[in-house]
């Protein structure tokens, strides 16, 4: 049984670390926009943003 | 390939139009104005064509923006607007026009692009940017450019204040929120195993050591995540009055410190778990209805936005005028202001030269512009459709009328619905009771057996705190206000969705609610030698020179459209010019024949007719007629199959209403009706025992919309209408109506279900905890269930909202409809 007097605080300081990176990610503006990030891995990086070759069929 | 039936940058109809085509990488396509093209081609340019294909929605139709952007470049307006950062200027613009999330990435990538700036983010559900650009690389003007050449219209925001305080709001709340939540799981893994050891036996040193690190978790969470109920009670007591923060804030400090006692003397019960299970649902529910909130302040926000910037200022140096260009936040009472055709008034004032014309539908929703001349007063939002002329100032900022639309909107939001007002003030009637027996309970156990006064005392007070009852509609409303902004309909009052669900009739307003308030020539009658689709080529080559609503109805037939010489637009009577050599004039019969002056004759603001005349002989008339929503017909259909009764009050003839109440299948309608007639026979009505749900957009609704059980505004109305409406319907359409109702019906329901519960639950487990027969953990454990069932059964309001709109249609809300440009964005813009 002794272990979990090792093993608690071990998770204790899992979960600061926890609470640290929310509090991270809250003031780096992370939970800010929820909506557009979620498209943008569906883009190509811009820096090779060449237009797919079949980009030309789907215009109207 | 086939031709194309849609515009290809903002997918609007091409049908009537003269089609453009534009040049892309490696693909032409056809646009439907030359700021479709602009924004098609510089997106190509930018290499950013991944933008259709990602987009969910069409954005809006860019409107070609007259707004000179150097004047932002000016070191004292620069200071004003915008605030120097770490790695260089920084400002918030606001751009209208966002449909979806590729809009935004549009705009970033764009920015990202050029040379100098810093760092560019857009928020789609904001509709805010934030840019930082480096002052030696790049100018201001540039970025706003760039922006309104993508098609949107950016506008700094100046007053960020209250943008600020709704960030700050939420991150805080979101931190207390993982500090509780995160805490609550700790707390509650060493209470299951408590709890075992309570039944099946554990070492006392472990069970100490189970109890001080519960304690030490449970500390923060009581002093972060409960820090704003203790707040709010103190705030209560000192005001002497009792809110639902005063006995929550008393059971948890009784929870807590009787838990920290025994911890220090090794002995009885201790509630940790308790104390984070409560503080944790408690920011659950404040966080829910917070979003609820925000969300409802852009439509505010919006209306906010209608002020220019800038203002151009005439001062005096001795005999020269001097035009200078200046932020509207440092104009004073007095200035001497130049409006030029085609820009927002900036603040409340006289006009002292010159006589013009203001599109005040913002204010009214008159869709005629209104003559104002010498003396004449001007409100700041107001569009100058005329000429030029000289106002001064007045009153500015927070003294202006709109300023005090804004005000009235916001204060609006700010109230509490009347259920949860009635809920929190039994609670807190029922929490003084609570308080006082729970006293005498105390009482009562020290005199029959003192050792067991205190849990029972607590588990009274515990399973008595009236969370549920208070949570049950709070939380009920709140994902309905949610559920029902995802559907386009924004709660602007508390008290609608009750409302909505106690609705027995609908009462529509005919133009601008049933109709889509555009003119379109309904007959073209030829009284001369002339065809009437020559006619028609005429009207429309004269009236494209004209900003007048009526001027729109007029639209040549593709590929034919002539040429005009000395047009003339006369104020309040209509459009001369000459075309083929021969004078024409177009407008009101008067001012067409040239027998009277024009102002004598007014249009009714409904079906007009316009004469179109040469030479002083009229050459054709044209019947102009409202045209009905496509939607309207659905929408109307769907309410009767509800069991809501429907009925038109509008204040047209009779020849215009009864055509579209058969097309909407409305038997009950009355035309000729004045706005008094109107909140007449929406009295009479309620006193039948109806329960009433107007729907308008005007200014001449406002009564009845004030009168009206429920009232629910389109988002083209007047700012005014808007401040009076309990609901928006954002996408200025009728097609989110139905839903709405059932919505509010299920809500209503719900909210009822949570209430039955959490009385039920009051009334059972009291009697049981006063006699002692309840332990303090099971009084916890009972009281958290019952939020929690609250809670979940409150949250399936979402998931069914969820699961009946496709998810197209979640993501092209009906507001991504280029043809609704909000009047809002298209005063701002000009």
């Amino acid at each position: 049984m002794s272990i979990v007097f090792v093993l608690i605080p071990v998770s204790l300081v899992l979960v600061g670390c926890g609470i640290w990176g929310f509090f991270w990610a809250v003031r780096t503006g992370q939970f800010d926009e929820l909506d557009a990030p979620a498209w943008e891995i569906l883009v190509e990086d811009k820096n090779d943003a060449v237009p797919p070759a079949s980009f030309s069929d789907e215009a109207p | 390939m086939d031709s194309p039936t849609e515009c290809f940058h903002c997918g609007e109809a091409l049908a009537g139009r003269t089609p453009l085509r534009v040049r892309l990488r490696d693909t032409e396509a056809t646009v439907c104005c030359p700021g479709c093209r602009a924004a098609a081609q510089l997106i190509s340019e930018l290499g950013l064509e991944d933008f259709y294909r990602f987009r969910a929605a069409p954005p809006v139709k860019p409107t070609p923006s007259s707004e000179s952007w150097s004047s932002y470049d000016e070191p004292e307006l620069l200071e004003t607007l915008s605030r120097v950062e770490k790695r260089g200027r920084a400002v918030t613009l606001s751009i209208d026009g966002l449909t979806c999330a590729a809009c935004s990435w549009l705009i970033t990538r764009s920015l990202e692009q050029m040379d100098g700036i810093v760092h560019a983010s857009v928020n789609t559900a904001t509709g805010r940017a934030r840019v930082v650009w480096d002052e030696g690389r790049i100018k201001l003007s540039r970025i706003m450019t760039l922006v309104s050449e993508l098609g949107y219209q950016p506008h700094v925001v100046t007053a960020e204040n209250a943008d600020a305080l709704t960030q700050a709001e939420r991150r805080a709340l979101l931190k207390r929120l993982a500090v509780a939540g995160l805490g609550m799981m700790q707390v509650m893994m060493f209470a299951v195993a408590l709890y075992v050891g309570n039944s099946q036996g554990m070492e006392p040193e472990v069970r100490a050591y189970l109890r001080i690190v519960s304690l030490l978790v449970a500390t923060p969470v009581m002093l972060y995540g409960g820090w704003p109920y203790f707040w709010n009670a103190a705030q209560a007591l000192s005001k002497r009055s009792i809110t639902m923060d005063v006995p929550v804030s008393f059971a948890l400090i009784l929870a807590y410190g009787a838990s920290v006692f025994n911890t220090w003397r090794h002995a009885g019960e201790v509630y940790f778990d308790s104390v984070t299970m409560f503080i944790f649902f408690l920011t659950v529910a404040r966080y829910v209805e917070m979003t609820a909130r925000h969300q409802c302040t852009q439509v505010s926000d919006s209306l906010s936005r209608l002020l220019p910037v800038t203002a151009h200022r005439v001062s005096c140096n001795g005999a020269d005028e001097i035009l200078s260009d200046v932020a509207v936040a440092q104009l004073r009472v007095g200035d001497l202001l130049l409006i030029r055709t085609g820009e927002v008034v900036p603040a409340d004032g006289r006009i002292e030269s010159g006589a013009s014309q203001f599109d005040e539908a913002m204010l009214t929703g008159e869709s005629l512009p209104v003559e104002r001349g010498p003396g004449g007063t001007v409100t700041a939002g107001t569009l100058n459709v005329g000429s030029p002329v000289r106002m001064t100032v007045r009153s500015t900022g927070s003294a202006t009328v709109l300023a005090s639309i804004v005000a009235l909107l916001h204060r609006a939001q700010s109230e509490r619905p009347r259920i949860i007002r009635d809920a929190d003030r039994i609670a807190s009637q029922f929490l003084t009771c609570v308080l006082v027996g729970a006293a005498f309970i105390c009482v009562a156990w020290c005199v029959i057996e003192p050792s067991r006064a205190f849990a029972a005392t607590l588990a009274v007070l515990v399973v008595a705190c009236p969370c549920a009852f208070s949570l049950g509609p709070l939380v009920a409303i709140a994902s309905a206000s949610a559920a029902l902004a995802r559907r386009g309909v924004l709660v602007t009052h508390p008290d609608a969705v009750e409302g909505l669900a106690k609705t027995t009739r609908v009462v529509f307003d005919k133009t601008g609610t049933l109709t889509s308030g555009m003119m379109s020539v309904s007959r073209c009658t030829p009284l001369g030698p002339l065809p009437a689709c020559e006619c028609l080529n005429i009207a429309a080559a004269l009236e494209t020179s004209s900003e007048h609503p009526i001027a729109r109805a007029f639209t040549a037939a593709p590929g034919q459209r002539l040429d005009v010489r000395d047009v003339r637009v006369v104020a309040g009577g209509g459009v001369s010019g000459i075309i083929g050599g021969r004078p024409y004039r177009i407008g009101t019969r008067a001012f067409a024949t040239g027998s009277v002056r024009a102002d004598a004759c007014r249009h009714d603001g409904n079906d007009a007719v316009i004469v179109l005349a040469c030479e002083g002989v009229e050459v054709a008339t044209f019947e102009l007629q409202d045209t009905p929503r496509p939607e309207s017909r659905g929408a109307v259909a769907e309410l009767r199959r509800q069991g809501l009764g429907t009925e038109i009050l509008s204040g047209d003839s009779l020849a215009a209403v009864s055509p579209l109440a058969l097309h909407c299948g409305i038997s009950a309608f009355a035309a000729r009706q004045s706005p008094a007639a109107k909140l007449g026979r929406v009295k009479s009505l309620t006193q039948q025992g109806e329960f009433i749900a107007m729907v308008g957009d005007g200014l001449n609704d406002a009564p009845v919309l004030g009168g009206a059980g429920v009232s629910i505004a389109m988002s083209r109305g007047s700012a005014l209408t808007l401040a009076s409406a309990d609901l928006v319907l954002v996408g200025d359409s009728l097609k989110a109506l139905p839903g709405a109702f059932a919505l509010a019906r299920r809500a209503r329901r719900i909210m009822r279900q949570n209430l039955a519960w959490a009385g039920a639950y009051n009334l059972i487990a009291m009697p049981l905890a006063a006699l002692g027969w309840v332990p303090p953990w099971a009084a916890a454990i009972g009281m958290s269930t019952s939020s929690i069932l609250v809670v979940l059964n409150s949250l399936r309001l979402m998931r069914n909202g969820r699961g009946r709109t496709s998810t197209n249609d979640e993501r092209a809300p009906p507001e991504a409809s280029p043809v609704a440009v909000p009047p809002v964005a298209r005063t701002a813009a000009s």
